[in-house]
């Protein structure tokens, strides 16, 4: 590894991000569009499908029975009362029903909860306070959206990226000096992470200013996590760029991945409920280790120990894919 | 310098190079003809360490190609690209760094004359400027051994007189040099030793006019075939080949064959005489045109 070569590669990948307009200008603004444009769309709550946690069971009750026809609305059998109220405070589940005593939970600032409670009326349930601090659903979404955008910056700045050095002969000019490919590599990670840093500090400033979102946790635990979470996705996209040639199937492959990383990840919605084999696919993404870190920090304020796991999930990731990656890398 | 033994380089069903030997010595200009698709390319992308070849053996300074090869090597390829939004003096500095020994920039912009444009993007380069900025990079660790893979390919006569001329200088530095081309001109004019390729082998190997001395001993008189008579029979000492509207004479005695046209009364206005060229050799040895 020589320092001299490797700096030497990444000025050169810098200037040519840098001075990219359009490229640095998308990367910019996209982020704050899908913030504008999401903060418009759940403020008129357009979702369709509503979730219900169910403590208790529903045959003992008849009452509420008409109720629980309603369509569009997802009722999730659950067991532990306590876990679900938090749920509720954190917009995992919209509503929570304890059939039982004839009470509800509802967090009074989600339009997906006020529009069940109105469903509700009829039945004069009990209604119960959220405890704590209600949190909004951009609060929510927030991490979700930092954490796609970090994903789509990393997986396409890099991988398609190096699949265009490849197919124009860049990358063959390159491999015929004594530059490695560790050091090549190592030069566009590197770049690329500087980046994200960069957009993502300015994201999160520029948001902030705007909706002024919630953030109780320790900011250099979230900035680590962010940094860990961009390995993680910059390593998939070496691994999607070690051998293809073709701009349109790195294109392809790339989209492959990021769109069910953006559906399944707990970006937008809550896993809640859902099919196991969906949340057990969930965890094989790297994507909903950094969300899920992110947002528990974010929200609830959480400590290393609390996303230790998490933390080490994507160390994990990034090894593995870095690996196989360098391993399989091909100049031509 | 180099040397290359039984070189094969087989494609799914295809040989695009198939057992090529040749040596390559220290100081002299050596170049690789043939038409497109003979296998040179392939053959000197082996030899750049780029490809690898599906069997047979590389030697540079007797080891097999490795780090020495690439800290001493300066390659031009036919086909390349440069990283975009970045300036001409800045790409040079960036390749300035990948090597421990190298020549200073303003050197290599005065010998590729380079200063007109020096601060420009590369991707408004002009398509001899790019293949001066290529040149500069290949130049850039001082190589021992520079290739040069199709250098003058889609340039303007100007702009490959001005790349022969750098390429002359490259040459009286004493540097190794490796050439492909499909312009025999151009080998004539650069080359000490040349191999033509065709279909994947070598078909002739020598210097270019040791070659032709060789192969022919002759002179080739040209004359529009509506200047001569439909019955018109060749002298004794020459041959007719008619093509094109125009009747090549290939004679071994011009004065013979030219006073033997002015007894036949035949008009000598438009006669024009050269020497045969390597085109004129890869025509004998394959029976084809070389750009057809």
């Amino acid at each position: 590894m020589s320092i001299r070569r490797f700096l030497a590669a990444l000025q050169a990948r810098n200037l040519e991000f840098l001075r990219d307009r359009t490229a640095l200008g998308w990367n910019l603004i996209m982020p704050v569009l899908i913030v504008m444009g999401f903060a418009f769309a759940f403020s008129t709550g357009q979702e369709e499908l509503y979730k219900v946690g169910l403590y208790g069971h529903s045959e003992q009750d008849l009452a509420v029975h008409d109720f629980l026809q309603t369509r569009y609305v997802d009722f999730i059998p659950v067991d532990e009362l306590e876990r679900m109220i938090d749920k509720v405070d954190r917009h995992q589940i919209d509503l929570l029903l304890d059939l039982k005593n004839s009470r509800y939970w509802v967090n009074s600032t989600s339009p997906k909860g006020y529009l069940l409670e109105q469903l509700l009326a009829p039945f004069q349930l009990k209604r119960e306070a959220v405890s704590g601090s209600e949190i909004r659903y951009v609060d929510w979404v927030i991490p979700g959206v930092l954490g796609m955008n970090i994903m789509f910056s990393a997986l396409f700045g890099v991988g398609y990226v190096i699949v265009r050095y490849r197919k124009n002969g860049v990358l063959k000019r390159l491999r015929a000096t004594p530059l490695s490919a560790f050091e090549f590599l190592s030069a566009q990670i590197t770049s690329r992470l500087l980046m994200i840093v960069t957009v993502t500090v300015l994201v999160y400033a520029g948001t902030n200013l705007v909706v002024d979102f919630r953030m109780v946790g320790s900011y250099w635990l979230l900035f680590l996590i962010l940094v860990l979470g961009a390995l993680s996705m910059i390593s998939v996209g070496l691994l999607v760029a070690a051998r293809i040639t073709s701009e349109e199937a790195a294109n392809g492959l790339l989209n492959l991945i990021s769109w069910p990383m953006m559906l399944l990840s707990g970006v937008w919605f809550s896993l809640e409920g859902s099919h196991p084999l969906v949340q057990n696919l969930a965890l094989a993404l790297p994507l909903t280790h950094m969300v899920d870190a992110a947002r528990v920090v974010m929200i609830e304020g959480a400590g290393l120990a609390d996303v230790t796991d998490q933390l080490f999930t994507l160390l994990l990731f990034t090894l593995c894919f870095v690996s196989i990656g360098s391993k399989t890398f091909r100049w031509e | 310098m180099i040397e290359a033994e039984n070189l094969c380089k087989h494609y799914a069903g295809v040989k695009a190079v198939d057992g090529v030997s040749f040596a390559i010595p220290r100081g002299v200009c050596f170049g690789l003809l043939g038409p497109n698709g003979a296998g040179k390319t392939t053959t000197v992308e082996m030899l750049e360490g780029i490809k690898t070849p599906s069997s047979g053996d590389i030697r540079y300074k007797g080891e097999p190609l490795g780090q020495r090869f690439r800290n001493e090597a300066g390659i031009m390829f036919q086909h390349t690209a440069l990283q975009e939004f970045i300036r001409v003096d800045e790409v040079l500095k960036m390749f300035q760094q990948f090597y421990s020994h190298t020549r200073p920039i303003e050197e290599l912009v005065e010998v590729c004359a380079l200063e007109e444009f020096l601060t420009r993007d590369t991707r408004k380069l002009s398509g001899g400027q790019k293949q001066r900025l290529l040149l500069a990079i290949a130049l850039i660790n001082d190589p021992q051994v520079v290739f040069l893979d199709e250098p003058t390919t889609g340039l303007d006569p100007q702009s490959r007189r001005n790349l022969w001329h750098q390429v002359r200088s490259i040459k009286a530095e004493n540097k190794t040099l490796v050439l492909t081309t499909h312009y025999m001109e151009e080998a004539f004019e650069l080359c000490d030793e040349i191999i033509i390729m065709d279909h994947g082998v070598i078909i002739a190997q020598g210097n270019p006019k040791e070659l032709l001395a060789n192969h022919f001993d002759n002179s080739v008189i040209t004359l529009p075939l509506s200047a001569l008579p439909a019955d018109f029979r060749a002298d004794e000492a020459s041959t007719l080949h008619p093509q094109d509207g125009q009747m090549e004479i290939l004679s071994r005695d011009a004065d013979a064959t030219i006073h033997y046209l002015a007894a036949q009364h035949i008009p000598l206005k438009q006669l024009q005489v050269r020497s045969p060229t390597l085109e004129d050799l890869f025509l004998e040895l394959t029976g084809h045109h070389l750009r057809t």
